[in-house]
């Protein structure tokens, strides 16, 4: 069953091409590599998913949904959550008030029922609580719950990223360079992470990586993008293989 | 009772404490007022207290929680009250009993400073930072060039309104309203110290409940990341309009309780002086600290009224401990001589030495 | 013929604001800080200009060269000891540094001054021009405004685009941290800033005083924030900006006070200013800034 089906897509800016007629297909429960040379456009692609730039042409799919021209917002109800490259958390809010904004919309009360503390309030803070803590457990970030997101180490403020995405409930996840700044033990450990969230919260992971060793150890299917285009697409193995992607890497 | 306290969450306990203390002040002050040892001028001052607080709180929910710079803080207050002391005014006769009259000024000032809000919300949503500074400021500077130029007058014959001086015929029966830079002249003196405190405690309620909520935890991702806070679904357009006009709303009843205690309301005193004022309240006491806010209120209330005696050295040292203030939170090297001096460590270095000597003994 | 006098008093009124409007925005654009104390800067070159004429009885020339010089190192030295040790502090910090520094300003003038307004006598000795058979006459005080405003902004300009220093001022105001790679001095380069911005006062005070013609400790208050509008309004950190800005502005307020109402010409430029902002939400000729996701 297709989760993401993305027809030509295509941006550009100022008459550069920065993504040009990009297509892929992503199964239910899919764990898809984006890999390409640095300014190949790979968090262009994500940027065009998550509504943060509109696509110039082409169509975007969600679960059989059309969301393309979806504003951000509307897209992370649809569905689709994200990590970004250069971490974007919520600084001087606590680890576990991080993964309480990623829960928003997944436990609403009013904001009445906030200020006037209505039993709702109660309820659904404790219910809020208890999740975030569940979601934390998978990261084992749950002893750093208090702590402020600012003063976490590197390594852990990009798995809070990931806890915070995944509490909104997605169908889809894109990670932005999940392990960028790790050591080789803290990748290890994070491609476990990467398969039990999979697993447990059943949903399909398209992930933007440069460490080859992560791409070929979890992802089912890669796709190679260069100057915007599309250069590879298919099995690891094919694609890590393939002579054009080679030479794309290492140059002539 | 201890079992049932630590059941509380924190933030339920933090809220009784802070209101614990502020009925305690409160009491304190008014068994001092009965016993005769509070100075007129000490007197006058504790309603002022009040509306500064609770416009310090008010603006914090912009500044600090928000993250949006206004300057336009006094306009939202002046709308409140202008409002109010024209309703009260116009039906001093109509509505004798105090209580009923007060309650609805302070709905109607509280309503049509949201109006405001909502408005100026809509504004914070094109534009942002020093922009918006300077868009707030006009707004403030508009809403008192507006009301001074205002004349209304009720005569048996209904309201009449002139944007000219001296141009109301208003018949014998008949009395100004607002008289244009003159102001409101003889609202009724229906707020008092109690009424402040009463709204400075629903202020700070309002505040803080808010804060520690589903929507303050929204409002506070959209100040740390607005493109972090979209990506997780997060209504950017609902929480800005949302806190500006709380914000705008409580400054309002900040207002009615600031018309409603003098006899000359003009709105010459909303400039954007008083804005900055306020907004000095709110980086004292700390950005986003609910209570500093309402204590630098009152410090920063209290401190001028105690220089007095130095007469026009007042304001100049009161601008000379802001900057001195600020270089001195601020500055690296002044933060480094902080560090180096703390009175942490050297408290901590006292107990080793303490207990280093203790076993050497 | 009335409307054409109104409209050249607008210009006047414009070009006094582009003036002081250059500093607001060279200071922006560069140090990234809103200098409010700016305003005072030129009422402080006023009451210099007031004291060496009217109380010392010295000549114009000597007035407004000492008003220059000393508004220059006045610009610097508040640079140097309240804005520099905040260069790394929030905003919001070195806004109300500025703000006591204005209120450190005014509250000096008070206390050496008085609380009266002083009378000041015009500097300028030019002859009125007179136009269409006498029907339309332009005053000394006018024409020698909207001369020095068009000589500043072109001298400006060029500065800017021609000049090693002026350069490095496009540079820190780009990227600081790169400038600094490159080899400029920011903080020599902001200091130049300011030194350039409060001579610029110390000229806007000789035009505005001129003109009003009277002076007292908060004199300089509204013009800055008049100033700072129209820096906003031609999109902040542009310098033509800040000329089409002073310009538009002051036609606006001469205007409305003529024709609209007196009391609220003030309110009619701020609300004209709210609406640009709404329509083009970084003023006339700003630069659009997107956040690199």
């Amino acid at each position: 069953m297709e989760m993401l089906s993305v027809k030509n897509i295509g941006i550009s800016f100022g008459g550069l091409h920065a993504v040009d007629s990009f297509s892929i297909t992503i199964n239910k429960g899919e764990l898809y590599g984006l890999i390409g040379p640095n300014g190949a456009g790979k968090t262009t692609v994500f940027n065009l998913l998550t509504g943060v730039y509109k696509p110039d042409m082409g169509q975007i799919f969600l679960d059989g949904k059309n969301i393309t021209g979806l504003s951000t917002i509307e897209i992370n109800k649809a569905g689709i959550a994200r990590t970004f490259q250069n971490i974007r958390l919520f600084k001087n809010m606590s680890v576990l008030d991080n993964v309480k904004c990623g829960l928003h919309n997944n436990n609403k009360y009013s904001s009445l029922a906030g200020i006037l503390r209505l039993p709702s309030y109660f309820k659904k803070e404790k219910d809020m609580t208890k999740q975030a803590y569940a979601i934390l457990k998978v990261f084992d970030l749950d002893k750093d719950a208090k702590i402020l997101s600012a003063n976490l180490p590197y390594g852990k403020q990009r798995k809070l990223e990931i806890a915070r995405a995944l509490a909104t409930d997605p169908k889809l996840l894109l990670l932005d360079e999940p392990a960028a700044g790790m050591n080789p033990s803290e990748t290890e450990e994070l491609m476990d992470t990467i398969r039990l969230v999979r697993e447990k919260y059943d949903v399909t992971i398209l992930l933007i990586e440069h460490d080859m060793k992560l791409v070929a150890g979890i992802c089912e299917k890669i796709f190679v993008l260069n100057f915007g285009i599309e250069l590879a697409n298919g099995l690891p193995q094919d694609v890590l293989n393939n002579p054009e992607v080679i030479k794309a890497y290492l140059g002539e | 009772m201890i079992g049932v306290w630590n059941k509380l969450n924190k933030s339920t306990r933090t809220n009784f404490i802070t209101i614990g203390v502020i009925i305690l002040i409160y009491v304190l002050c008014q068994v001092m007022v009965a016993a005769g040892l509070m100075t007129f001028l000490m007197k006058g001052l504790l309603i002022q207290f009040c509306y500064y607080a609770i416009l310090a709180v008010s603006l914090n929910l912009t500044v600090g929680i928000l993250g949006e710079l206004s300057l336009g803080h006094a306009g939202f207050m002046c709308v409140g009250a202008f409002a109010s002391a024209f309703f009260s005014k116009s039906m001093i006769d109509v509505i004798e009993n105090n209580f009923i009259r007060f309650s609805l000024a302070i709905i109607i000032g509280a309503l049509s400073a949201a109006v405001f809000g909502v408005i100026i919300g809509v504004v914070v949503l094109r534009v942002r930072g020093d922009y918006l500074a300077i868009v707030t400021l006009a707004f403030g500077e508009i809403i008192k060039n507006v009301i001074n130029v205002m004349h209304i007058g009720l005569d048996s014959r209904g309201f009449h309104f002139s944007m000219e001086v001296g141009k109301l015929e208003l018949l014998e029966d008949g009395e100004m309203i607002i008289d244009g830079a003159q102001g409101i002249i003889g609202t009724p003196r229906d707020s008092n110290f109690t009424i402040g405190v009463i709204f400075l405690i629903i202020t700070y309620l309002i505040v803080t409940n808010l804060v520690n909520s589903r929507s303050g935890r929204a409002i506070m991702a959209i100040r740390d990341n607005r493109i972090a806070a979209e990506s997780v679904g997060i209504d950017i357009t609902k929480y800005k309009i949302l806190a500006f006009t709380i914000s705008a709303t409580l400054a309002g009843v900040a207002g009615v309780i600031y018309s409603h205690n003098i006899t000359t309301l003009e709105a010459g005193r909303f400039g954007y002086n008083m804005s900055i004022m306020i907004l000095v309240f709110v980086v004292l006491g700390g950005m986003g600290n609910i209570r500093g806010s309402m204590i630098a209120a009152v410090i920063l209330t209290l401190l001028p009224e105690y220089l007095r005696f130095l007469k026009n050295y007042r304001m100049l040292i009161y601008a000379i401990v802001l900057i001195v203030m600020m270089i001195f939170n601020w500055s690296p090297a002044c933060i480094n001589w902080r560090k180096r001096h703390s009175l942490k460590d050297f408290m901590n270095q006292l107990m080793k030495r303490f207990i280093k000597s203790k076993k050497e003994a | 013929m009335s409307f054409i006098s109104y409209f050249i008093d607008g210009i006047r009124l414009g070009s006094v604001y582009s003036i002081i409007a250059l500093g607001y925005t060279m200071v922006y654009g560069i140090a990234k800080m809103l200098n409010f104390a700016h305003g005072d800067v030129i009422m402080v070159g006023g009451f210099v200009i007031f004291t060496v004429m009217s109380t010392w009885g010295l000549s114009p020339v000597f007035a407004v060269l000492l008003a220059i010089i000393l508004c220059t190192v006045l610009g610097v030295s508040i640079e140097r000891i309240a804005y520099r040790p905040l260069r790394k502090a929030p905003s919001l910090a070195v806004l109300i540094t500025a703000i006591g520094v204005s209120y450190l300003l005014q509250n000096l003038a008070l206390i050496i001054f008085g609380a009266n307004t002083k009378s000041f006598t015009s500097v300028i000795s030019v002859p009125s021009l007179k136009l269409a058979g006498g029907k339309l006459s332009i005053s000394g005080e006018t024409l020698v405004t909207i001369i020095s405003c068009i000589v500043l902004m072109i001298a400006l300009t060029l500065f800017v685009k021609r000049s090693k220093t002026g350069r490095a001022m496009i540079a820190v105001s780009e990227d600081k941290d790169a400038a600094v790679l490159m080899g400029v001095n920011v903080n020599k380069t902001i200091a130049i800033t300011f030194a350039i911005g409060s001579a610029l006062a110390a000229i806007a005070s000789v035009l505005q005083f001129s003109s009003i013609p009277s002076i007292s400790s908060t004199s300089g208050a509204m013009p800055g924030i008049k100033a700072f509008v129209a820096a906003v309004f031609g999109g902040i950190g542009s310098i033509p900006g800040a000329m089409i800005g002073g310009i538009l502005l002051g036609i606006i307020e001469i205007l409305g006070r003529r024709y609209i109402s007196m009391e609220l010409s003030d309110a009619i430029v701020f609300l004209i200013l709210i609406i640009v902002l709404l329509v083009k939400p970084t003023g006339i000729l700003g630069k659009k800034h997107h956040e690199k996701v």
